[in-house]
């Protein structure tokens, strides 16, 4: 192969994987890393550079609309980002310690949760009733959204910000680690834990992930991961198909078409962890 | 609960969006025109393939430093461009949090503004972090 049609053919692949993380609500990373490291045999550790870079890209294009529509809370983003960047950064650091093939093995874990997690229905807005936390009331994390499909403004308060935090600590350690966005996992803890209403979840996810990830592109970049002739064509594809999956309306709703995808999405994620304990 | 439901003023949501969605296309901007001029610099690389395994290694070295990047620029070349163009994306989640200092002061928002230089204070330690290691 020549380095052009190598570039070409990367940039082709990250298409696709961005328009499926897209569609399936995954993030491209998710699916660029097995497809470079398993298609391409492409160092995991450039391919995870490579897809850090491409996450910043897609979320900072997607938060950019939701911030507009103001359905992220900017708070409740600030103050879990302390969490998220200090655990990116705890990530990435372990990450360089790491044999590869510890970080097949843990790819192939997380792909895995995250594509069980994929048949969970969706969880749908209740209004609930919790204590109010003196925390965070004194952090002023409550707010309010339009809600499109109730047709009024709905106003919350978050429970258990120091629980959320510390979740959002293990969600950056992920997210350093195997260079993905870790929304699969951003997304329960404030829906779950901090009992934020799924929509402003979904936002303030997105809008955190881009910061997560440029705290280990930091240091992805500075200890040589970021290889020009994979990252570029990496992000760029990535960040194509992940526009043209956000104009695609019709979402993945049907749920044949959901599973087989997490059929498909389990049986990489088994490949993944034979390539770590096969070496 | 107070009730009365918290925002923060139009204008730091309208300049957060502007500022991520210029970040984004800027840089990738940048990164495809150093594409271009590296494949324009060495027409070898569309040719041969013996320069690819070269390229692509994990120990392929490339400019780590943000110094380096920008002297390599100046010299015009292409692959020193493409990580311009790479940083500076990674830069755009960097300046939205350094911004968000600026509104959170404007808004005499003590606590918060403590809160996100902290944040942005992280970021740099992982820069620092990844230039020692």
């Amino acid at each position: 192969m020549t380095p052009l049609s190598f570039v070409l053919l990367v940039a082709a692949i990250s298409f696709v994987a961005g328009l499926l993380g897209s569609l399936l609500g995954l993030g491209g990373g998710m699916i660029v890393v097995p497809a470079l490291t398993l298609l391409l045999g492409i160092d995991i550790r450039l391919a995870i550079g490579a897809s850090i870079i491409s996450v910043i890209a897609t979320s900072s294009g997607a938060a950019a609309a939701y911030v507009r529509d103001r359905l992220a809370n900017l708070r409740v983003a600030m103050f879990l980002e302390l969490g998220t960047t200090a655990g990116a950064i705890t990530g990435a650091w372990i990450a360089g310690l790491l044999h590869p093939r510890w970080l097949f093995v843990l790819f192939g874990t997380i792909l895995g949760y995250s594509a069980v997690a994929m048949l969970r229905p969706r969880p749908r807005d209740v209004v609930r009733h919790h204590g109010e936390t003196r925390l965070a009331h004194r952090l002023r994390l409550h707010s309010s959204y339009f809600d499109d499909a109730q047709g009024h403004e709905v106003v919350y308060e978050p429970a258990r910000p120091i629980l959320g935090l510390g979740l959002m600590y293990v969600a950056g350690i992920v997210s350093g680690l195997l260079g993905i966005g870790s929304g699969a996992l951003k997304v329960p803890a404030m829906d779950l834990a901090m009992e934020l209403p799924i929509k402003v979840s979904t936002a303030t996810s997105n809008f955190m992930i881009g910061v997560t990830a440029a705290a280990s592109a930091g240091l992805y970049f500075a200890r040589g991961q970021i290889d020009p002739f994979v990252a570029a064509p990496v992000a760029i594809g990535v960040l194509l198909g992940a526009f043209v999956g956000s104009k695609l309306l019709s979402r993945l709703g049907r749920r044949t078409l959901r599973v087989t995808f997490v059929i498909v999405l389990i049986a990489v994620s088994v490949q993944m962890l034979f390539r770590g304990i096969r070496g | 609960m107070s009730g009365i439901p918290e925002h923060e003023p139009r204008w730091v949501d309208t300049a957060i969006s502007r500022l991520l969605r210029t970040g984004v296309v800027a840089s990738m901007a940048v990164v495809f025109l150093g594409l271009v001029l590296t494949f324009v610099h060495h027409p070898q690389y569309v040719r041969s393939t013996s320069a690819l395994g070269r390229l692509t290694d994990a120990g392929a070295v490339y400019p780590q430093a943000i110094g380096a990047v920008l002297a390599q620029v100046r010299q015009g070349r292409g692959q020193a461009i493409v990580m311009l163009g790479l940083l500076l994306l990674i830069a755009t989640p960097v300046a939205r949090v350094a911004f968000s200092i600026l509104a959170f002061a404007l808004e005499r928002d003590r606590l918060y503004a403590a809160i996100t230089t902290v944040v942005l204070l992280l970021l740099f330690l992982s820069f620092v972090l990844g230039a020692a290691g």
